[in-house]
């Protein structure tokens, strides 16, 4: 079991830039999408300093546009959407299913460097000047009006979907066909279901964006076009192509973060997943009825009143099988035997968020109370409750369940622990005041505001402060134990999964001999939990 | 490095197969999305315009989009039986047949640059200089017909590029042992960016003529 690990493979920069091993060139993306994530943290940062009170003092309205701009394309494209799937799923889906690799190790490395490429045009509209349109780039201020760098920015996006496609198609192809013997449909941990289905809105959402920001790209440098009303063209034709991809990438989004937070519930409630093929049918659901909610962001656009009540039923429907995902989790911890490790914490954080957020949005599928609502900062909470308050919890968990696997090094436990509570506490104090903001009325993306909104703005201000702690402090102890950790075992947590039957870090091609999958997944409580045993497939 | 190797040869050899063909069916799957919206697009401007529409689609030519059209059905037959010459180990025939895929594939170019340029000429592209604005939507539909067929040039250029790759390499004796997946992708490819222009074909040409 001594074998050299993946790690020790070959050191110099030139063996990772041309290397094919999955597990590399997740590393590759966690380093990239990291960077991403602080410089649109940074731009978030500024907004907070300009919000903390209510005349424009910091920023002028126009930088203020571009900081929000900014913001959302990196977080969304540069770092949400990859976050997961790139980086831990690409790590773990192989090692899931017990394979090798991914069935294309060398589109796997290209669709890195179609990320990196697509990211350099972004910077550069960032360096030129910015952009201003904000992340959906709605015509035609984006084709006529805007004077911002908008061909830089799309052609990153567009790059960048590529990237997004080439993933999701090597994740179906692998699933499908490189599964170890005895490793069923339903014995597929839920992280590779959650990935599959998130692969088949990759592949079939991602093109209507690439297609649309390219005509979009056409319209701007021509004049003439399908999306502005000037020309004859039609500005809600842009809308609902736009989400008929950004709906869906909320799924892209939150469905590898449902697959981390099954694995990790059930390994710290020593309990297998209540109502497993329960739990895979909701994620197909969730992945299904998305594509067809997207005309809930148009409920104000002028869409036919009809077409909006189709979409309000249908927004209520995914509430189902979401909701059926919560229930799960809650009752996967029931007589359960819970411990409260760091990856445990952060994924409880994400239930609790996601179900707030959630809940939040049921508000906004509402066709009534949303025209009240749209454009406030209660849709700005919803959606970070979502995306950052979820998702990003869920990253985190996934890095600290899973950091011995990759790294073979134990972080400090007690430090993670802490910086989970802190994000936790840290998240709510920002975001929670917002949703009271949107019920007041502030709108969304102003530099300034009236002075009644001055305390909560101050507060959540305030509460970005402990957030930005919170993500400061993984990164800390994190690289620590790089150098200063101890050695991780195979199997730190007893977690069952094929991933833990291997060394940490595991060798190059994974498992010595081709593992074989037994029995149901989730074979909790049978393992003890103990870090001198490594066993891992259920007996 | 694939998953293969603790599987006999004819195995892996087998799987590989499965994956590459399971890989491209994902592909044009993207691929079906992607012109979808330039079709979604189309058919939404054209209920707004179905006059415009009509009167624009006249002025396109049809004795050439016809004759694109036999040539790019015949390139599909070609391909068809490459393949299959592939399968039986005909490298030869193979070679032969992939050589003229591409080159119908040219001549489909060649046809609808010629067919650009008299367009051009004709001041049907849209812009200032655009002439036939007789009816709402006109240029719309011409900015639509320009974009379409666009995008489906430049796939077809890709598709004469990798089918040309294939023939070298069959005709280099790359390929004796056995018919490599790649020609079977090459083949899927090329009826998929042929599927695409038979949807093209009546919807830019045949529109307004009954």
């Amino acid at each position: 079991m001594s074998a050299a690990s993946y790690l020790d493979a070959g050191m110099t920069i030139r063996s990772w830039l041309t290397t094919h091993d999955h597990k590399r060139i997740a590393i590759l993306y966690a380093i990239s999408i990291t960077l991403f994530f602080f410089i649109g943290g940074a731009a978030a940062t500024l907004m907070r300093i300009e919000l903390a009170t209510p005349t424009g003092d910091l920023v002028s309205a126009s930088t203020y546009n571009k900081l929000f701009t900014m913001h959302g394309v990196i977080m969304v494209w540069f770092f949400l959407i990859p976050s997961i799937p790139a980086t831990l799923g690409n790590f773990l889906v192989p090692l899931m299913i017990g394979a090798k690799d991914l069935a294309f190790p060398r589109l796997n490395l290209a669709s890195w460097y179609l990320y990196v490429g697509g990211a350099l045009f972004t910077l550069a509209a960032l360096f030129a000047g910015g952009i201003d349109t904000g992340w959906t780039f709605y015509t035609p201020f984006s084709t006529m009006f805007s004077n911002s760098h908008v061909i830089a920015a799309i052609a990153g996006v567009f790059i960048v979907g590529f990237s997004s496609i080439l993933t999701g198609l090597n994740f179906i192809v692998t699933i499908h066909t490189l599964r170890a013997p005895g490793m069923t449909w339903f014995r597929l941990p839920l992280f590779v279901w959650a990935h599959y289905a998130t692969s088949v809105i990759l592949v079939l959402a991602t093109p209507v964006l690439g297609m649309t920001l390219a005509l979009l790209g056409i319209e701007r440098i021509w004049h003439i076009g399908i999306f502005d009303p000037s020309l004859g063209g039609d500005p809600l034709l842009f809308q609902h192509l736009f989400w008929f991809y950004s709906h869906p990438a909320v799924y892209i989004m939150v469905l590898p973060a449902m697959g981390i937070a099954s694995e990790i519930i059930a390994c710290f409630a020593r309990n297998p997943v209540f109502g497993y093929r329960s739990m895979a049918y909701a994620i197909i659901a969730i992945a299904v009825i998305g594509f067809l909610v997207w005309g809930h962001h148009m409920f104000v656009s002028g869409q036919s009143v009809y077409a909006g009540i189709v979409f309000s039923v249908l927004s209520y429907l995914v509430a189902i099988p979401s909701a059926i995902k919560v229930f799960n989790w809650t009752a996967t911890l029931y007589k359960g035997t819970i411990s409260f490790e760091a990856p445990m914490l952060y994924a409880l954080g994400f239930v609790g968020l996601f179900m707030f957020g959630g809940m939040s949005g049921l508000f906004l599928a509402a066709l009534a109370l949303d025209v009240q609502l749209t454009d406030t900062y209660f849709v700005v909470a919803h959606f970070h409750y979502i995306m950052v308050g979820g998702s990003v919890s869920a990253y985190l968990a996934g890095i600290h369940f899973w950091w011995p696997k990759i790294t073979g090094r134990l972080y400090p436990p007690r430090w993670a622990q802490f910086a989970a509570v802190l994000l936790f506490l840290g998240f709510n104090f920002t975001f929670f005041p917002q949703y009271l903001l949107g019920i007041a009325g502030m709108p969304r993306r102003y530099h300034e505001y009236a002075p009644q909104f001055t305390t909560l703005n101050v507060l959540s201000s305030a509460g970005a402060v402990i957030l930005a702690i919170g993500y400061l402090l993984p990164l800390v102890y994190l690289t620590w134990s790089l150098f200063r950790g101890a050695k991780a075992p195979a199997n730190p947590w007893g977690a069952s999964g094929l991933e833990w039957t291997t060394t940490s870090p595991p060798p190059e091609d994974n498992f010595g001999d081709r593992p074989v999958a037994v029995g149901e997944p989730y074979a909790y409580p049978l393992l003890e939990r103990s870090p001198q045993r490594s066993a891992g497939a259920p007996k | 490095m694939s998953d293969t190797t603790t599987l006999p040869a004819p195995a892996q050899r087998e799987l590989r197969r499965t994956t590459m063909e399971f890989g491209m069916w994902v592909f044009l799957t993207t691929e079906t999305l992607f012109f979808g919206v330039l079709f979604f697009a189309y058919l939404i401007m054209r209920l707004r315009y179905a006059d415009g529409f009509a009167a624009a689609s006249r002025h396109t030519n049809m004795l050439l989009g016809t004759l694109n059209t036999a040539v790019l059905l015949t390139s599909s037959v070609t391909m068809a039986i490459a393949v299959d010459a592939a399968k039986i180990g005909r490298a030869r025939l193979c070679a032969m047949l992939l050589s003229s895929t591409a080159v119908l594939g040219i001549v489909f170019l060649a046809i609808k640059g010629y067919e650009y340029h008299a367009e051009y000429v004709q001041h049907l592209f849209p812009g200032n200089g655009f002439e036939a604005v007789s009816v709402a939507g006109m240029q719309t539909f011409f900015w639509l017909y320009f974009v379409m067929t666009g995008f489906h040039a430049l796939h077809l250029l890709i598709g004469v590029a990798l089918v040309a790759l294939m023939a070298a390499r069959v005709r280099s004796g790359a390929f004796v042992a056995q018919s490599p997946a790649s020609i079977d992708n090459a083949g899927l490819y090329w009826h998929f960016v042929d599927i695409v222009w038979i949807f093209m074909y009546p919807a830019l040409y045949l529109v307004a003529r009954s």
